[in-house]
């Protein structure tokens, strides 16, 4: 694009569980399915995207950090890239709040947001025998679009143009609860307690009577996942990114 | 007889006074003791702060029944601070009741307003000590809630309980007292709950009657200077600093993390090296250490927020790590911090200087294990009522764990080298990143 002169309505930043992941990457075909169907000029970076250097800085190592801001912060100014949109919260959260002071700075989306703006334009609309119309689905709050940004509306409005029976979980909102992953938990054994914080997690789930625990994160659909099988709920649990849903009931 | 009530009370009045700013003066040298950090922007957003969620309580009301409990009390400690005004000049001049005639009808509804309140702390204090020690609600039972703590949190319940009793008492006492037009004791007419216990008092002489007005006088004026100079040893300090806290709150997303502008200079310099002919690298020079260790490596930011912290737990009981079992409880971050700020403030007053002591917050208070643990998940930041982020002090502390000490598990440095070579956090190639599209 770069090379014909043309810039890109949107950045479409896949992340490295979105890129690498086998569950994210369907997240990922699902969400570009999604972009396709209602014609939207986007564009990737390919192997020229990096790592955030979330893990890394919330590990602790702000100089590994540092080093991958700096560089995708170049390749995103090179581009001339205005406007960015993830399917993962830790991206989303890390390139809209602390990439400006690097000298990074874009409009940033969560694809809940984006999703919402297109339901809303009317430019997605739902099949009329969508298969998750009446489902009674419970959905999982992430950390890092929750509590961090404050997003807990535009996932719920998709879900309920969705025509979804969503029942809460006893922790839900500002109050939900964490899948474990956060702060580079996700790479390594959890700390020893008393239970696994994914299948507590997963527990809050399994009382609400859903079968279907809807995610907005790969790391937490990684977590849920695995939880529902620990609790051995996989015959009758299943968990799927919001974007999943949406790729199915669309026209 | 009056005036040596009088000298009395102006003595006990300058001690008590000398004694609080003392200790006060201390616990701001050793808040500033932390590394600077200007907060001066969005003034507006900031008093409108300290309305919202100091003087509104508004993160109170995310759990309602204590919030309710805590509103009577906190309104309890708020208002009845006129009465104690009118006490202390009572006292400092020899006068009973002296905003009596000043007031005039006020005078009474004010009263009876008070005696009201008293009694909804009364109540509100006892139902906090049967909901820790009779209902034993978890998180005033973790780990972290023994010894002092714990003793700290009923002394301060039953205080204020022994506090509003004799409130009460010396206004009953002088009802009945005025009913009998005692000498000195001002017509105020008849107080809206004391009042109504007056005629307990029908049998008793007018010498006794006047010997517990005045005991419970003294009693309550003298618990109420003793319990402003029990404060600043206490959890209970918070109902001071809860308001400057709330104005210098942060103000940013909860997900955004402090930049390290020292490290973000140095990784500038690799990328984009100065010319040969300028030797000197500009900027400032590199730090001691990264991240903190020590209480000094904080912020004076984060040691108001270990002098804020009333020990509630609402932090430890949203953890995800600690509802799971773990080391990790975000009131004991905040609890350790404060000890060994107070260990390190000790240690200024005796000697004047402070230069080590072979201790450090990391390691000898706060364990690796327990840093390891959070998940960054910012419940804790979120459910605090004060304004306080345990979050920040621990990832200080991991950075100084992992840069300083290089003491990251091991799963972690991998990641990290998996981060440095192939730019993700698994050992995938850079090249498969487009992978994903071939079936599409």
């Amino acid at each position: 694009m770069t090379a014909a002169g043309e810039s890109p309505e949107i950045l479409f930043w896949v992340g490295c569980a979105g890129s690498f992941d086998q569950r994210a990457q369907k997240i990922t075909k699902a969400f570009a399915l999604i972009l396709e169907k209602t014609g939207i000029k986007c564009a990737i970076l390919g192997n020229e995207e990096s790592c955030t250097g979330d893990p890394a800085r919330r590990a602790g190592n702000e100089f590994l950090f540092q080093m991958m801001a700096y560089g995708n912060i170049q390749t995103l100014n090179n581009y001339g890239i205005k406007k960015i949109v993830t399917t993962c919260p830790h991206c989303f959260n890390i390139i809209k709040n602390e990439y400006p002071v690097l000298g990074g700075n874009y409009e940033v989306l969560h694809h809940t947001q984006f999703l919402q703006r297109l339901i809303d334009e009317g430019k997605i609309r739902m099949k009329d025998g969508n298969i998750f119309k009446g489902k009674k689905i419970t959905y999982h709050d992430s950390c890092y679009l929750g509590r961090a940004n404050n997003i807990y509306e535009a996932p719920r409005k998709v879900l309920e143009a969705l025509d979804t029976e969503l029942v809460e979980m006893k922790h839900c909102r500002s109050k939900g609860m964490c899948c474990g992953a956060g702060g580079a938990q996700m790479w390594k054994e959890e700390e020893k307690g008393t239970i696994r914080v994914n299948a507590a997690r997963v527990k809050e789930a399994e009382a609400t009577g859903a079968s279907l625990i809807v995610s907005n994160c790969p790391y937490c659909m990684t977590m849920l996942s695995d939880g529902v099988k620990a609790n051995g709920r996989e015959d009758d649990m299943r968990v799927l990114d919001i974007a999943e849903l949406v790729a199915q009931s669309m026209e | 007889m009056h005036i040596i009530q009088q000298v009395l009370f102006i003595l006990l009045f300058i001690i008590a006074v000398y004694l609080f700013t003392r200790k006060v003066r201390q616990i701001r040298r050793n808040i500033f003791l932390g590394k600077s950090k200007t907060i001066d922007d969005h003034k507006r957003e900031r008093w409108r702060n300290v309305l919202l969620l100091a003087f509104g309580q508004k993160k109170m009301f995310r759990n309602w029944i204590p919030a309710i409990l805590h509103f009577f009390v906190y309104a309890g400690f708020i208002i009845i601070n006129i009465e104690i005004t009118e006490i202390i000049l009572d006292g400092l001049t020899g006068k009973h009741r002296m905003f009596s005639p000043l007031l005039g009808p006020v005078y009474n509804v004010l009263i009876g307003c008070f005696e009201i309140l008293a009694l909804l702390v009364i109540f509100g204090c006892a139902m906090f000590l049967i909901r820790r020690n009779v209902l034993k609600i978890k998180r005033f039972w973790q780990r972290e809630m023994t010894h002092w703590p714990k003793s700290d949190a009923n002394y301060i319940l039953i205080m204020e309980i022994i506090l509003m009793l004799l409130f009460l008492t010396m206004n009953t006492t002088d009802s009945a007292l005025q009913l009998r037009h005692a000498a000195h004791y001002t017509q105020t007419g008849p107080f809206w709950c004391s009042a109504l216990m007056a005629p307990l008092f029908d049998h008793t002489s007018t010498g006794t009657l006047i010997g517990l007005e005045r005991g419970a006088w003294w009693l309550h004026i003298t618990g109420i200077l003793f319990f402003l100079n029990y404060l600043p040893y206490s959890k209970h300090f918070h109902i001071i600093l809860a308001f400057p806290n709330a104005y210098y709150a942060d103000l940013e997303p909860e997900g955004k993390m402090a930049n390290m502008p020292e490290i973000e200079h140095e990784v500038k310099l690799m990328f984009e090296p100065p010319p040969p002919s300028e030797n000197a690298p500009a900027g400032a020079p590199s730090p001691e250490r990264f991240g903190a260790k020590e209480v000094t490596d904080l912020t004076w930011k984060n040691l108001m927020d270990a002098y804020s912290c009333t020990e509630c737990g609402r932090c430890t009981a949203a953890c995800p790590a600690n509802q799971t079992g773990k080391l990790l409880s975000p009131r004991k971050i905040m609890m350790d911090t404060r000890d060994r700020l107070e260990e390190v403030g000790r240690k200024l007053n005796k000697d004047g200087k402070f230069e080590g002591d072979g201790k450090t917050l990391l390691y000898d208070y706060i364990t690796p294990e327990e840093l390891w643990a959070c998940t960054t998940c910012n419940a804790c930041v979120k459910e605090c009522p004060v304004s306080i982020k345990p979050l920040d002090i621990i990832l200080q502390l991991r950075r100084s764990l992992v840069m300083d000490d290089a003491k990251a598990p091991a799963e972690w440095n991998a990641m990290f080298s998996n981060i440095e070579n192939n730019r993700a956090p698994w050992k995938f190639s850079p090249e498969d990143r487009e992978k994903w599209r071939e079936d599409l």
